[in-house]
């Protein structure tokens, strides 16, 4: 057993949608702001560009910082692949540890349906790596990766998210 | 993988590969540490090391185990998606039915109460 296996997390979601659109609903403000815990997104899509997840107003009320999360672009192939890195500013205790690395995958199958895969390295980020799997309930903040996952199949599919 | 068929959903997929409980304890074993190999796997089940990898199909398939490449080892990660979008789709919706129907006893239950 190998470090970098205990701290990787992995999540998969069929969605029928083409890549494009994955892809847009990942990186696009627009897209962003209608599912999960919505927020707009900032990303410079080129290698080292800046990545930054804002709050929304609702988030801010709540004691949250303007910019949430905060990365790098370490790797963009639209719309296949981007790896980035993700560091929650939600508490002190996130922003203290290390920056953690997320690589969304689209691979597009058969039938105009695509399998995302989202893998988070949470590598010397043990609080990152206990929120981010969920298990909490969604509206206490505790929906996690599968949950966000989850509302943007439903955003794409149904054109509405599951979240009120 | 998982299709969209009008007659096998991802839903009967998952289900059918919740239904064993060599399937339900290898997730079990994936969810107190993840990221293992079929190696790592086999030790705590009775059972062939061709019956262990039956099971992890089984599970790949319906997409609540996902492989990764890691040099020369296959590494099993359990995928939570698949249980999360049962939960929302079949557990939460009758919950909350529960869940008014306990709240319409306890008013009953209290104007009784305060009838007499």
């Amino acid at each position: 057993m190998t470090d970098k296996a205990t701290t990787m997390q992995v999540y998969r979601i069929v969605i029928k949608a083409s890549a494009q659109a994955i892809w847009d609903a990942i990186t696009k403000p627009e897209w962003t702001e209608r599912y999960s815990y919505g927020g707009r997104v900032e990303y410079d899509l080129k290698s080292g560009g800046r990545f930054c997840h804002k709050a929304s107003a609702e988030m801010k009320s709540m004691g949250l910082p303007d910019e949430m999360i905060v990365g790098k672009v370490i790797e963009c192939d639209p719309p296949r692949k981007l790896v980035q890195t993700w560091h929650p500013l939600f508490n002190a205790a996130t922003a203290a540890e290390a920056h953690t690395r997320l690589t969304y995958e689209i691979q597009e199958n058969q039938g105009g349906v695509c399998t995302v895969t989202l893998t988070h390295d949470v590598t010397g980020a043990p609080m990152v790596a206990g929120m981010v799997p969920g298990g909490g309930d969604p509206a206490q903040g505790g929906g996690g990766w599968p949950w966000m996952l989850s509302d943007l199949k439903s955003l794409l599919e149904t054109g509405k998210a599951m979240a009120a | 993988m998982v299709t969209y068929g009008p007659d096998v959903t991802d839903d009967d997929h998952v289900f059918k590969a919740l239904s064993d409980p060599t399937r339900r304890f290898l997730l079990d074993l994936l969810f107190e540490r993840d990221g293992r190999s079929l190696k790592e796997l086999e030790p705590g089940l009775e059972m062939t090391r061709f019956g262990v990898m039956k099971h992890l199909r089984i599970l790949e398939d319906a997409g609540l185990v996902v492989t990764r490449r890691s040099g020369r080892e296959k590494l099993h990660f359990l995928n939570p998606v698949p249980i999360r979008t049962i939960h929302d789709r079949w557990i939460d919706k009758y919950r909350e039915r529960e869940v008014s129907a306990l709240l319409a006893l306890k008013t009953e239950l209290e104007e009784k109460d305060r009838g007499s």
